[in-house]
């Protein structure tokens, strides 16, 4: 039986190409957009390495190169753990977060602002993503525990439990101390700017394992959307697969969490369109995830750069207002699969 | 059977969005018979069914039940007429057989009537009939493919209404089963109510059907006793399948025995 | 539910005994704890003090107390709490996710964007928040709602209108806070996690008769739940109006909402919580009304008796009923997979 029309391979092809293009075009804005007014040869040059005036330079290695990094990286780390999520709790609702990520990160950063006095993002860094290892760890032994081992619902459940404690705590501290309130709604709107390579360099390799494993786990996750038992008959190992895809989300979403905050809707959207696209190959959606994700999450820094200038609008605020008219123009088009 | 038939169609043009399934379809349900619906994949039946049922409105003509168009009808006075045995229902997390069975009633039910004593009962003689009565506290979630069947079936029949529209009903059980439950369907059919079933077994549909419909691409190719429509020139006009029509021997209605590609002579 | 029923053999073969149980140890609870409230505070009363100066007629400072100061309070948040929790049954067996609250619709977010534009632009008052908050909520949930239908409403169109709606106004919430001084800041902030020590008598009437309507037509709405539940074609088969049936559970979910965070701002997670923790209490099938609404109405009174009481300066209501709440589920969580429910 060949494939349905909407999903043939050269449909597909064609999808990954055009989200390839476009992920080019945002990057070069990235590069070539910023407070400052740059001609897009100087970028050029300065990037090859030719001479520049050193504040051009600055600019644009220093400064832009590094952003626009993490911003590629974060955002194809939110994208595909937002996927992966989905295909877990094939809830259509569920995003990195759902795991308690954000709400792991966003204790332990509070801990070091409230107690220990952290103000800058690499002062962050470690806190968030030992933040997010150690809500994911507890998410699953509550969910991963006896009957039921890890089944969509109970992760669920407590991954919303753990993160509704969390955040409770959170807003007490915020809610209590007007400093830290600063810090703190600052670093949880999610934003690009003021990092550079000591804030990536760390983190990318935690991110790239993520990667790895997620690409391992697409069949896997293909054969449990089909439905525990028949994923089980296909030899798949459900709770092995369930603890891994956790690994990798907690990889992914903690590493991007890690260097930018937390950062809202990117995991969530980007998954679904890229289902409606195509079609409901895991593989297939992680790729096209990976494509799509930074563009998103890029687009939406160019905007936060540009509206403001010479001020910044934190990029997680810009996400779901670019994002959120895009996805519901698709939701509205007859034929959109639930999961 | 003199009356006019209580279920009809007159000229319907059913379509999903705008796939168009059938049009002009015009099919009358005996008063009192065991009817079943036959044909091959895709070719309607179940579309049909379910514009029988009201779960599917006609674009064009419409569907008559005791003679006034079925959407004229309040939903739940229908309900007391026309029971369904639905293709995809969804059985909430942790309910128990018995609770399930019980939601048939609700056609029956009002504000200020409910679960009085002739709706257990209802429930009690559906659970008995399909022989799911040891199960009544058991959680549906945990039971077998066949045994969450024959709860479906118990719980179309605890709407204990006059017709009875069946969309495979024999799906997950294994052939004991299956004969058991056409068995009860023919007593009920003995007991006066009128049925109408999608059966995928052609040879089950001759056996117990008293009227039967042979659908492809959306039209009814033939209707009748099953002496009369299940002929070998029939059955490979419909399903395209070469064979030999005997008289079955047990029960003397016709009996397919398909010639496949390796017994062809 | 009947208590026991007989087969055509006579045997018995339902005993819903658990849930009558459990639902009659939950409003005995909620009874004991409302008591036991009143007579908490600056002027301690025991239990029996509490009874007889509600029931006294004397004027004395104790029946002051415990009438017009204590009353309204422990009544809001027992009523309040039951509001919530029967709106997110409402909502979570509707869109049949446990993920599904009234937040769904956006209503929470969107009446926190309308309350936000009123602070940021008209000051802090009460009416004008509260009228925000409500024409916010309203016009969200009509936005999602018009957004999500096209020839009848699809669950999983909702979900995702909502999601993207809700995105949308939680960043232009964040950027309005952004934008304000620090102090404004953190007063709508509080705001935003709800709070009931704003709330007396005066404030409290509307709702009072907005749930005299509302908790009774919510009841009304059972059976057609448990059709819903079913699924689409088998509830229709059993013939009820699938799509006037959810528009009604819909507008009357919303409304249960609105009350509550119109007068007191949007108190997070009772509607999701409290749905959960009743059909695990109950070991049911599908999510119970009433034992939702007791489960609320406990947890939103021991939350704010707690918010009051034990924790230092004003910590809202709302960040309470996040903590407790959601150790609750999790004790729960764990306690069934043990296999011990």
């Amino acid at each position: 039986m060949a494939a349905p029309a909407r999903y043939r391979p050269s449909r597909r092809a064609l999808a990954l190409f055009l989200a390839l293009v476009a992920l080019l075009l945002t990057v070069a804005a990235s590069l070539a957009i910023g407070s400052r007014e740059i001609p897009l040869h100087t970028v050029w040059d300065a990037l090859r390495g030719l001479p520049v005036t050193s504040g051009d330079a600055a600019a644009v290695l220093d400064l832009r190169v590094p952003r626009t990094v993490i911003g590629l990286t974060a955002g194809i780390a939110l994208g595909v753990s937002g996927a992966i999520i989905q295909a877990v709790t094939r809830n259509p609702l569920a995003d990195p977060g759902i795991l308690g990520v954000n709400a792991g990160s966003a204790f332990f950063v509070s801990l070091a602002v409230g107690l220990l006095g952290v103000t800058s993002p690499q002062g962050y860094l470690w806190f968030a993503f030992l933040g997010a290892f150690v809500a994911t760890v507890i998410v699953s032994l509550i969910g991963a525990v006896g009957r039921g081992a890890a089944s969509p619902a109970r992760l669920t459940l407590a991954g919303v439990a753990l993160g509704a404690v969390l955040t409770g705590i959170v807003s007490a501290v915020r809610l209590s101390d007007p400093k830290s309130f600063e810090i703190l709604q600052v670093w949880e709107s999610g934003s690009l700017q003021d990092r550079g390579w000591d804030v990536a360099a760390p983190v990318i390799p935690f991110i790239a394992a993520g990667l790895l494993l997620a690409a391992l786990l697409g069949p896997s996750l293909n054969a449990m959307a089909l439905g525990d038992d028949l994923a089980a008959s296909l030899g798949t190992r459900l709770v092995r697969t369930r603890l891994l895809a956790i690994v990798a989300v907690t990889l992914l979403a903690g590493g991007a969490t890690a260097m930018a905050g937390p950062i809202a809707f990117v995991g969530l959207m980007i998954p679904h369109i890229a289902r409606w696209i195509v079609g409901p190959d895991q593989r297939w959606i992680i790729a096209l995830t990976v494509l799509l994700a930074p563009v998103l999450l890029l687009a939406s820094d160019i905007v936060a750069r540009v509206v403001l200038r010479p001020g910044e609008l934190p990029v997680g605020v810009v996400t779901a207002i670019v994002g959120a008219p895009v996805l519901i123009v698709l939701v509205r088009r007859r034929r959109v699969s639930g999961l | 059977m003199t009356m006019e038939p209580r279920l009809r169609t007159t000229d319907v043009t059913l379509a999903y969005d705008r796939r168009v399934i059938s049009s002009d379809l015009s099919v009358s349900i005996p008063d009192g018979s065991f009817t079943v619906i036959v044909g091959p994949n895709a070719c309607g039946k179940s579309t049909l069914l379910r514009a029988l049922s009201r779960l599917l409105a006609p674009s064009a003509g419409e569907v008559v039940l005791d003679g006034k168009s079925i959407s004229s009808y309040h939903t739940k006075e229908a309900a007391r007429r026309i029971g369904l045995l639905p293709q995809s229902a969804i059985a909430p997390d942790g309910i128990t057989v018995a609770d399930l069975v019980g939601r048939g009633r609700y056609p029956h039910q009002t504000l200020f009537r409910q679960n009085r004593v002739g709706d257990d009962e209802a429930v009690a003689l559906a659970m008995v009939a399909t022989g799911v009565d040891d199960l009544a506290t058991r959680v549906v979630d945990e039971l077998s493919g066949g045994q969450r069947q024959r709860v479906w079936v118990a719980m179309a029949l605890a709407q204990q209404t006059p017709i009875l529209l069946l969309d495979e009903p024999t799906t997950f059980l294994d052939i004991a089963h299956q004969i058991e439950l056409l068995d009860l369907f023919a007593d009920l059919h003995e007991a006066g109510s009128t049925l109408v079933a999608v059966l995928h077994d052609l040879n089950h549909a001759a056996r117990y059907a008293t009227h039967l419909i042979a659908m492809k691409d959306g039209q009814v190719v033939a209707e009748g006793p099953p002496e009369a429509v299940v002929t070998a020139e029939l059955v490979e006009e419909v399903f395209g399948l070469p064979c030999l029509v005997i008289a079955d021997p047990v029960s003397g209605t016709p009996l397919v025995i398909p010639r496949g590609a390796r017994h062809r002579a | 539910m009947t208590a026991t029923m007989r087969g055509a053999r006579g045997e018995v073969i339902r005993r819903p005994r658990r849930a009558l149980a459990v639902t009659i140890a939950l409003a005995v609870t909620a009874l004991v704890l409302a008591f036991v409230a009143l007579g908490l505070g600056d002027y301690p009363l025991d239990p029996l003090e509490v009874v007889r100066a509600a029931f006294a007629s004397d004027g004395s400072f104790a029946t002051t107390i415990v009438l017009d100061w204590r009353l309204p309070r422990v009544l809001v948040a027992l009523l309040f709490g039951a509001a919530l929790g029967l709106s997110g049954a409402l909502f979570q067996s509707l869109t049949r996710n446990p993920l599904g609250s009234p937040d769904i619709i956006g209503f929470s977010t969107g009446s926190y964007t309308g309350a936000l534009l009123v602070i940021t632009v008209l000051g802090t008052g009460y009416v004008s928040t509260a009228l925000g908050a409500l024409i916010g909520g309203m016009l969200t949930a009509l936005l999602v709602y018009l957004l999500a239908y096209r020839q009848g409403m699809q669950g999983f169109r909702l979900i995702i209108v909502g999601i993207a709606v809700t995105a949308m106004l939680q960043s232009f919430n964040i950027w309005l806070l952004l934008r304000s001084s620090t102090e404004v800041a953190m007063t709508a902030s509080i705001w935003g996690a709800g709070s009931l020590s704003l709330v007396g008598w005066p404030q409290a009437w509307p709702s009072l008769i907005a749930f005299a309507i509302l908790f009774p037509a919510a009841l009304l709405l059972t059976r057609p739940l448990r059709q819903l539940e079913l699924g689409d074609e088998a509830a229709r088969a059993h013939g009820l109006r699938v799509e006037g049936s959810r528009l009604v559970i819909l507008i009357v979910g919303v409304a249960l909402i609105a009350v509550v965070t119109a007068t007191a701002g949007p108190i997070a997670f009772v509607a999701l919580a409290a749905p959960q923790v009743a059909k695990r209490l109950t070991a049911s099938a599908g999510l119970p009304l009433v034992p939702a609404a007791l489960v609320g109405a406990v947890l939103l009174l021991v939350a704010d008796q707690l918010a009051q009481h034990v924790l230092p300066g004003s910590v809202p209501v709302g960040v309470v009923t996040i903590v407790v709440g959601g150790a609750y589920l999790i004790w729960l969580l764990v306690r069934e997979a043990k296999g011990r429910l």
